[in-house]
């Protein structure tokens, strides 16, 4: 009870604190809230594999400062950390968080990172890492965490043997808000561990009165009275022992202890017939409760010690059917286990629906019976086991699902090949044509484009001249070189062809700037349609290579990735083997130490009966049997 | 034998299991504890396979070019009980989500949910998103929304906010990432 609590509060101030954040600040990576929709489900898996994508591909940028997750970086890097822990993955959530830890960020996060790390060696028996994690805590601690840190502080101690360090850590928690309760009791043990015996029942007798209403807080205020009624009761003062017990509340997790040793307090005071009071309300509970087994003797016993000799026997026969009963049940349950029926059991879908699965887990047909196995069910230890078996199957489930998806890969990949190929030799030719096409027809543009900027700094009137008039000039050429060798009679022909020459010029000078940004306008023209052509090549490119990427490329990676988890799926089966023997041979060892007690008692009770009856037939008078 | 013997009998008994049990849950504890590092062993490994496979699978199905993903949020703080979204692309129903509880709740902690992922052209489309979902008075809620965006060569992720009607907010807010 010393470290249960802690780790309740602890997963829940994590997801807390992991959901506060993002929904805090204003979202800007799509993907990270994807990742926080899954945890916040509790689908702890789906969020690590969308959220380790995600840092993944954010790291692997050349500016990861421009990347959306860079606004919740260090928000993901907790969360990664918290799901990690939340999946039960204790190594990676320590790496996670020490990266937080190492990091350059903000104090509160520094203690908020050394605070979880610190949980995490906890939970894993490293005290001395835990309490140097806890040491890394200074300056701003967030309030939000304040008094958990202290709390973990004690456990650390407390578990460390350090009681008096514990006692220290605990004092200022005992009016903390949620911690109240287990704050007070733990520091009662603290003090019982400190040696203080007078402050611990005094610590334990106020942790016994706390005003509570949560279930939580109401249990460990029962156990603060049964723990306080015991310490009390074998200090030999009853009459307080029995005020703490009675403060047990009859329908709580602790009354069944409370009711047997009220019952002893009684007794031990010398009130045998007070005894019977509470063994009365006990013996009519769960048979297979090991205080109402045990009762099952005692009220017997007080009868006995009453001189009810004859009301002593009957009960003490009662007792000895109930075992005998109840070996007979332990037999079936430890015979069920040994059949697989018990881990069947504990995998169906329908038994972890609600919180109340173990009780469900009762009502299914042939399951072991899980009364004697509640206490064991409930422990950290098998409820880690249990979880791992349980990830284990979801794990085995996800694996055979991917290896179907395979096949279904390569049949889109096989059917997209076949439609593909048999045209794509056709389609390219037909490109390659067009391609070379529109290359020529695009130097031709740059070409143009050239000359046209150029003229802008060297006019050259004749390259913007028309059609005709490049004849006319040519044909001017042509008779201005025949009248150079006709001698002095061609020289008026020769001055006609000069001013024929000459009113081409001017036509070509006159109309240059005209013909000039006439043809700019026509080059613009031109360049929109050639972006359009661009445009549609780009897309025909991309669409090409879609077609390609379609089908080509996947066999190695669907062959490795086939390989990885065919290989997963072996070590799956193989530990999720190792982990159902060992819950069974739990199981079944918890099962093999109730039977030994029962047949002990068993045993007591035969043993009990016939002296009972002795008992009652040598107080009777003389002749009174006949 | 005298009752308070008899007591020492079974006391010493108990005492002798106990001890025996403690032996035997240590070596369990053992165990179970290098399995559990067996197990977080494969988790890792899963893990990095889930990773790849959804590479993969995205790449296959959903190729850069021509990937389209639409994500419902919850306005922060808002009190609007979301039943149902639908969502249609150029007139054509592509998703009619129902939402349970859980989703709900995860939604209303900040989750997004990816709600489709398909493949789309590039240029202008028509979005229309139907949201049904109850007051906080328990009065039903229903609002329709049209939107256009534009598809470029890359991928496109779509964001709807869905709010109340006393949020101040538009019903359905369109964000472009």
């Amino acid at each position: 009870m010393v470290r249960s609590p802690h780790r309740r509060l602890g997963l829940g101030l994590a997801a807390a604190v992991a959901a506060g954040q993002c929904a805090a600040a204003e979202l800007k990576d799509l993907h990270y809230g994807e990742a926080m929709f899954e945890a916040n489900q509790g689908r702890f898996f789906e969020a690590l594999v969308r959220l380790d994508t995600e840092l993944a591909q954010h790291y692997g940028l050349d500016e990861p400062a421009l990347d959306t997750l860079h606004h919740h970086i260090n928000g993901a890097e907790f969360s990664v950390g918290d799901f990690e822990l939340n999946y039960r993955m204790h190594n990676r959530a320590g790496r996670a968080i020490r990266a937080v830890l190492e990091g350059n960020v903000d104090e509160g996060i520094r203690n908020e990172a050394a605070f979880r790390l610190a949980r995490i060696h906890f939970q894993k028996d490293q005290l001395d890492d835990a309490l140097h994690a806890l040491s890394r805590i200074e300056g701003d601690v967030p309030e939000v965490i304040r008094d958990d840190v202290e709390f973990l502080r004690a456990n650390v101690y407390l578990a460390s043997g350090r009681a008096h360090d514990a006692v220290e850590a605990l004092k200022p928690l005992r009016d903390s808000g949620d911690l109240a309760g287990f704050s007070a009791y733990n520091l009662g043990i603290a003090l019982l561990q400190d040696s203080d015996e007078a402050h611990a029942i005094e610590q334990l007798d106020r942790a016994g009165q706390i005003k509570a209403s949560e279930r939580a807080d109401l249990a460990i205020r029962d156990k603060s009275n049964l723990v306080l009624g015991t310490m009390l009761f074998e200090a030999s003062d009853f009459t307080r022992a029995q005020l703490a017990l009675d403060r047990v509340r009859l329908d709580g997790p602790f009354s069944n202890q409370a009711l047997l040793r009220a019952g002893w307090a009684e007794v031990s005071a010398g009130h045998q017939e007070r005894a019977l009071v509470p063994w009365g309300i006990l013996v009519e509970r769960e048979p297979t409760d090991v205080a109402v087994q045990e009762a099952m003797l005692a009220v017997p016993h007080a009868y006995s010690t009453l001189d009810a000799h004859g009301r002593a026997a009957v009960l003490y026969g009662r007792a000895l059917e109930t075992f005998t009963g109840e070996i007979g049940k332990v037999d079936s349950s430890i015979e069920a286990i040994r059949a697989g029926r018990f881990l069947k059991a504990l995998t169906r879908e329908e038994t972890h629906q609600d919180r109340n699965w173990v009780v469900r887990l009762r009502q299914l047909p042939d399951s072991p019976e899980t009364f004697y196995l509640t206490d064991l069910m409930a422990s950290h230890d098998f409820q880690t086991a249990l979880q791992n078996y349980l990830d284990l199957e979801d794990l085995r489930a996800k694996l055979v699902s991917w290896r179907r998806s395979f096949d279904a890969f390569e049949d889109i990949i096989q059917l997209r090949a076949g439609n593909y190929e048999p045209i794509l030799p056709g389609i390219d030719a037909e490109f390659r044509e067009l391609d070379s096409r529109i290359r020529v027809r695009l130097e031709q543009r740059d070409r143009i484009s050239a000359r046209l900027h150029s003229m802008l700094t060297a006019p050259r009137p004749d390259f913007l001249s028309t059609a005709d008039e490049r004849i006319m000039a040519e044909r001017i050429d042509q008779i201005d070189a025949r009248l150079q060798g006709a001698g002095d009679a061609a020289a008026p022909d020769l001055e006609r062809v000069a001013r024929l020459r000459g009113a081409l010029t001017w036509t070509l000078e006159t109309k240059y700037h005209a013909r000039l940004t006439e043809a700019h306008e026509r080059l613009f023209e031109l360049d929109q349609h050639v972006d359009a052509l661009k445009s549609t090549y780009g897309a025909y490119v991309r669409a090409r290579q879609a077609a390609t990427h379609s089908f080509v490329g996947y066999d190695a990676g669907i062959a490795r990735l086939r390989e990885r988890v065919n290989s997963a799926l072996q070590r799956v089966t193989i530990v999720m083997a190792r982990q159902g023997h060992a819950i069974e041979t739990v199981a079944i060892n918890q099962l093999k130490f109730r039977r030994e007690r029962l047949v002990s008692q068993q045993t007591q009770a035969r043993y009990a009966v016939a002296d009972s009856y002795d008992r009652a037939r040598a107080s009777q008078p003389a002749g009174a049997g006949r | 034998m005298p009752l308070i013997t008899r007591a020492f009998v079974a006391f010493s008994l108990s005492l002798c299991l106990g001890i025996a049990v403690a032996r035997a849950q240590e070596v369990d504890r053992q165990q179970m504890k290098g399995l559990d590092e067996q197990v977080q062993d494969i988790k890792t490994d899963v893990l990095g396979i889930a990773a790849e496979l959804n590479l993969l699978e995205e790449k296959l199905l959903y190729p850069s070019g021509t990937q389209l993903a639409v994500f419902v949020a919850l306005a922060q703080g808002d009190s609007v009980r979301l039943d149902a979204v639908q969502l249609q692309i150029d007139g054509e129903l592509v998703a009619h989500y129902i939402y349970s509880f859980k989703e709900l709740e995860a939604l209303r902690k900040g989750g997004v949910q990816r709600l489709y992922v398909g493949n789309l052209p590039t240029g202008t489309h028509m979005l229309e998103v139907s949201v049904d979902g109850k007051l906080e008075g328990g009065a039903d809620y229903s609002h329709t929304g049209q939107f256009s965006f534009d598809k470029g060569v890359g991928p496109k992720l779509v964001g709807l906010t869905v709010s109340g009607p006393g949020s101040g907010q538009a019903p359905v807010e369109l964000g472009n990432w």
